[in-house]
């Protein structure tokens, strides 16, 4: 059998990297065996329990059924970049302060889907919450703390704009 | 730093009972934590493991030459490389770390390669010729258990002329059953299904194995007991445990999934040593759906007896345990199946009669609440059935045959501390109970359940005398503590509860407590993340070793101070006189003197559990445990009778755990326990296609969307009660609180159902088809509505006419 490798060049928390891979590779595969990115988790190859999700272009993409090519020229932001050299991500922060993160697989992924919410909709309910994480299975939790989590994460978040604001 | 009352430095030592950080939790949160899969090495091959198509079939021949010949293969291992038997529990091992002549199920495994990237294992993996020649397979686990040796059994028979399909029989009987059921008022008889789950944790199973060519082989994996993986390995390659070493990165997820181990483990290891390399299997998700090692399916028959006033006369079982191919756990789920019924509720007699059998289909194991779920399930729908006979609230019911604090249980186990009415009291007020039961309008209704479970088991897998878990610890100059520590985080939290313990007894901060885990060569042996044992085991011997420093430390200080070492005390980063809180040093400092004064400062602790708990009978260890968990819960659901759709629109858990030591992780095996148990009631069903519906012994969902598991909008509302009883033996008084808040979900859930619409579920799962044909039986008997409130039961009419009562 012949394979082909492909050099493909992408925007990945901020760097642009250019890797090597095969062909078929999914952006996950790319993110995790070509750039050594392993905080994006592989749960089950075929877009059913949320665990590779990351942020493209904004919104939140299952890695594992995005083939790499089609990240190309877009911005990607997967768990590690959600930190800051100053600290974590608020969204971070509070799920380890909740304890949302219990074996912490799925944690990446609901992290990417919570963060693209929150960029989006700054106040959300527990509805909406609920919404926009019933992509990602957490196994763990029962989900109750994970909201707590994201809804803390939210307020600081909206507080930190006031503050950048002014009253 | 100002001067402080003592009554204050003792508050700030309360780190135990607060809500504290996981000391992995911002590793988690950001990426940064390492899982097996995130482990690479340098040369690392990909390994890949060929699965039988078949249920039950002969190896008449495996030939390997073609994938051997393909470019980038760098080595094939079959049965034959391994051929020595393993299994958890060392009376029954029946496998192989690949089929030697037989495979039993559809996806045991039987060649694998390595090669140098993942397509190319796959590829190889098609050029692998088996010859089978197919065996009559057995699904269904009654005609398993009648099979006469005409067709194969699934394994040898033991003896001669045994049922080689029997796995295990085991039958106890506690007290006089049959008089306990002939003088009860009602007598309650049924039948109930507890169709099959699997744990679906989602980190997959993954496994590295490097041998170094000179007789050092290191093993990573995501397991959940690398003790028991360490002494397998050691075992089936002949080699010194000495020379063995096993790592355990962070686990994604257990639940009792990776309490064994597994082919991969020993596949990674073989390739390693025939490529040179070190090599990595990583299952798919259908492969781990074939795994398996979940929940039994259960076939129980139910008798339960009961005076007129309520209090239990007698419990008579029947139970049916389907295992599958292997034993796996299944010698101990048989004993668990009825060990673990006896409270919290009295029970004056008691007799089951147990039987495991195999089957060609994936192995059963241990699942959250190992063996005792599926029984739980059938009697508090038992005795859910039993209180409306006598005509009282069933939740009075179940306070009045509260078992008690102090005591044993019918089969001899020995009960301590039991929070159970103080759960009953949380939920009844939470819920709201008085004013909702019996009285919500039809559709609605409300259920309760109770439960308990063991804080580990009083004896180890293997027979020994030494301790079942141990920390070591060591002091340095810093002010730095470290904790080596063999305990499996699986995310339940040990890793921190040794930390917590560390920082509270020697009075140091949270942040300064490093924790060294996961590594058989430099950390004393833990069993295991399994039976709810680490918290109370480890957090024992984290006790243990933290006061032997402790001591040193304040006998140096003392000295220093010309004070009594009890008068030292260590908290929040400080040594304080009690005398006087205004003469103090920073602890790092008191850490030196006692360095200078003792040497260098370090100390090992261990626990081992009492053995005086249990009953004189063969078999009455198991169940024993220091210590059991009290549960209750109370579920309230919609059930639309149109449709068969349950909703549950909320779960009140309350839980005995002895003490939370830090109740955000105590909350969180609370509230992921009840959701797990809701899962099983209404959605789960690991189940297997027949010859009508495609191959028979193919699992009908291998997928996490098709098998299917809650999602945030499928789950209920869930509220944590923590209920502390504090255990003379626990560390701080705790005990569990992993796998016992699990228990009652499914019959509260299913008496709920009863409530709102008078239909006894007693199969699982409640999924629609199931719910609207119990509906559709109900209407036409004419028995669909609401039931009768306490106080209007037929009882006096059943008894007026002279019989006793009977009921389904």
């Amino acid at each position: 059998m012949r394979r082909t490798t492909e050099i493909v060049r992408l925007q990945v928390n901020g760097d642009l990297r250019e890797v090597g891979v095969p062909s078929h590779f999914t952006l996950l595969e790319a993110l995790r065996y070509g750039l050594g990115l392993t905080g994006s988790k592989q749960g089950c190859d075929k877009g059913d329990c949320g665990a590779c999700t990351v942020i493209v272009d904004g919104a939140p993409t299952l890695a594992c059924l995005t083939p790499v090519w089609e990240a190309e020229g877009r911005d990607v932001v997967t768990v590690e970049g959600l930190a800051t050299p100053s600290g974590p991500h608020p969204l971070q922060d509070e799920f380890d302060l909740h304890g949302a993160a219990q074996c912490g697989f799925c944690t990446p992924g609901i992290l990417c889907s919570a963060a693209a919410l929150l960029s989006s909709n700054p106040d959300p309910d527990r509805d909406e919450v609920r919404e926009a994480l019933s992509g990602n299975l957490c196994r763990c939790t029962g989900y109750a703390k994970i909201y707590d989590a994201v809804e803390a994460a939210a307020g600081r978040l909206r507080e930190s704009a006031r503050g950048r604001d002014g009253p | 730093m100002a001067r402080k009352s003592l009554s204050d430095w003792k508050s700030d030592q309360a780190l135990i009972g607060s809500r504290m950080r996981k000391v992995e939790g911002l590793d988690k949160s950001t990426g940064r934590a390492v899982y097996t899969d995130d482990v690479a090495l340098p040369g690392m091959l990909h390994g890949k493991i060929l699965r039988s198509p078949h249920p039950h079939a002969r190896i008449v021949s495996i030939d390997t030459s073609r994938a051997e010949a393909l470019e980038g293969v760098h080595a094939v291992v079959t049965g034959r490389d391994m051929p020595t038997t393993y299994g958890i529990i060392p009376w029954t091992p029946d496998e192989y770390p690949l089929c030697v002549d037989r495979v039993r199920y559809i996806g045991d495994g039987v060649a694998a390669v390595a090669a140098v990237d993942e397509d190319t294992a796959i590829e190889a993996l098609a050029c692998i010729d088996v010859q089978y020649e197919e065996l009559p397979a057995f699904f269904d686990p009654h005609e398993s258990a009648a099979a006469d040796g005409s067709t194969p059994y699934i394994h040898e028979p033991r003896k001669e002329g045994w049922n080689g399909n029997v796995t295990k029989m085991v039958h106890l009987e506690f007290g006089d059953v049959d008089g306990g059921l002939e003088e009860a008022d009602v007598v309650v008889e049924g039948d109930y299904l507890f169709e099959g789950t699997t744990h679906a944790a989602l980190e997959p199973h993954c496994a590295i194995g490097q041998w170094d060519g000179a007789g050092r082989l290191t093993v990573w994996s995501a397991t959940q007991v690398p003790h028991y993986l360490h002494r397998e390995l050691a075992r089936v390659f002949e080699l010194d445990a000495a020379k063995v070493r096993v790592l355990q990165p962070l686990v994604g997820g257990g639940f009792g999934g990776k309490s064994e181990p597994f082919d991969l483990e020993f596949c990674v290891a073989k390739l390693s040593m025939k490529s040179g390399r070190p090599v990595k299997i990583l299952y798919t998700r259908e492969e781990v759906f074939y795994a398996h090692r979940g929940r039994h399916p259960f076939h129980m028959r139910y008798r339960t007896g009961a005076t007129s006033d309520g209090k239990l006369t007698s419990v008579d079982a029947e139970i049916l345990l389907d295992g599958g191919a292997y034993a796996s756990f299944g010698l101990v789920t048989t004993y668990y199946s009825g060990q673990l019924l006896c409270a919290p509720y009295a029970m004056p007699a008691y007799r089951f009669d147990s039987t495991r059998v195999y089957t060609n289909k994936p192995a059963c194991g241990p699942k959250r609440g190992h063996g005792s779920v599926q029984p739980r399930f059938a009697f508090e729908v038992q005795v859910d059935k039993l209180a409306e006979k006598v005509g009282l609230d069933p939740l009075e019911f179940r306070r009045r045959n509260f078992i008690g604090e102090n005591t044993r249980t019918v089969n001899e186990l020995r009960v301590t501390s039991n929070g159970f009415l103080e759960c009953l009291a949380s939920v009844e007020r939470a819920s709201g109970w008085t004013e909702k039961f019996r009285r919500l309008p039809f559709g609605r209704g409300i259920g309760v359940a109770g439960s308990t479970y063991i804080s580990g088991t009083n004896y180890p897998i293997y027979p020994n005398e030494m301790p079942q878990s141990a920390v070591q610890m060591q002091i340095d100059r810093s002010g730095r503590v470290a904790v080596f520590s063999g305990a499996s985080e699986i995310g339940q939290g040990c890793d921190s509860v040794v930390a917590y313990i560390a920082a509270e007894e020697l009075g140091v901060p949270l942040e300064w407590v490093r924790v060294l885990r996961g590594d058989t060569d430099f950390t004393p042996v833990d069993l295991g993340a399994y039976s709810s044992r680490v918290t109370f085991m480890l957090g024992n011997a984290a006790i243990d070793a933290a006061t032997k420093l402790r001591k040193t430390v304040q006998k140096a200080v003392a000295k220093v101070w010309d004070s009594k070492p009890g008068e030292v005390l260590l908290a929040g980063g400080y040594a304080v006189w009690a005398q006087d809180t205004s003469r103090q040093m920073p602890i790092a400092e008191a850490f030196n003197l006692a360095e200078a004064e003792f040497g260098t400062l370090g100390a090992t602790g261990w626990y081992n559990t009492p053995k005086d708990v249990h009953g004189e009978y063969r078999g009455g260890t198991i169940g024993a445990s220091p210590a059991y968990s009290f549960t209750a819960h109370v579920a309230e659901v919609d059930v639309d009778v149109e449709t068969g759709i349950v909703e549950v629109r909320k779960i009140w858990v309350a839980h005995d755990c002895g003490r939370a030591l830090n109740p955000v992780l105590v909350e969180g095996q609370m509230e992921g326990s009840a959701y797990m148990g809701f899962a099983e009631a209404l959605m789960e069903e690991h189940v297997f296609k027949d010859a009508e519906r495609g191959r028979a012994g193919l699992h009908n969902a291998p997928s996490l969307l098709d098998y299917r598991l809650p999602t945030s909008l499928d789950t209920p509302e869930l509220e944590s009660l923590i209920v502390e009883s504090i255990d003379p033996e626990g560390p701080y008084g705790a005990k569990e609180a992993g796998e016992g808040p699990l228990h009652p979900s499914i019959p509260a859930i299913a008496n709920a159902i009863y409530d709102a619409i008078g239909v006894r579920m007693d199969r699982l799962p409640f999924t629609p088809p199931n719910v609207w044909r119990a509906v559709e039986k109900a209407r036409a008997d004419e028995n669909l509505g609401k039931p009768r409130a306490p106080g209007s039961t037929s009882l006096e009419r059943d008894r007026a006419a002279g019989e006793p009562v009977s009921a389904d």
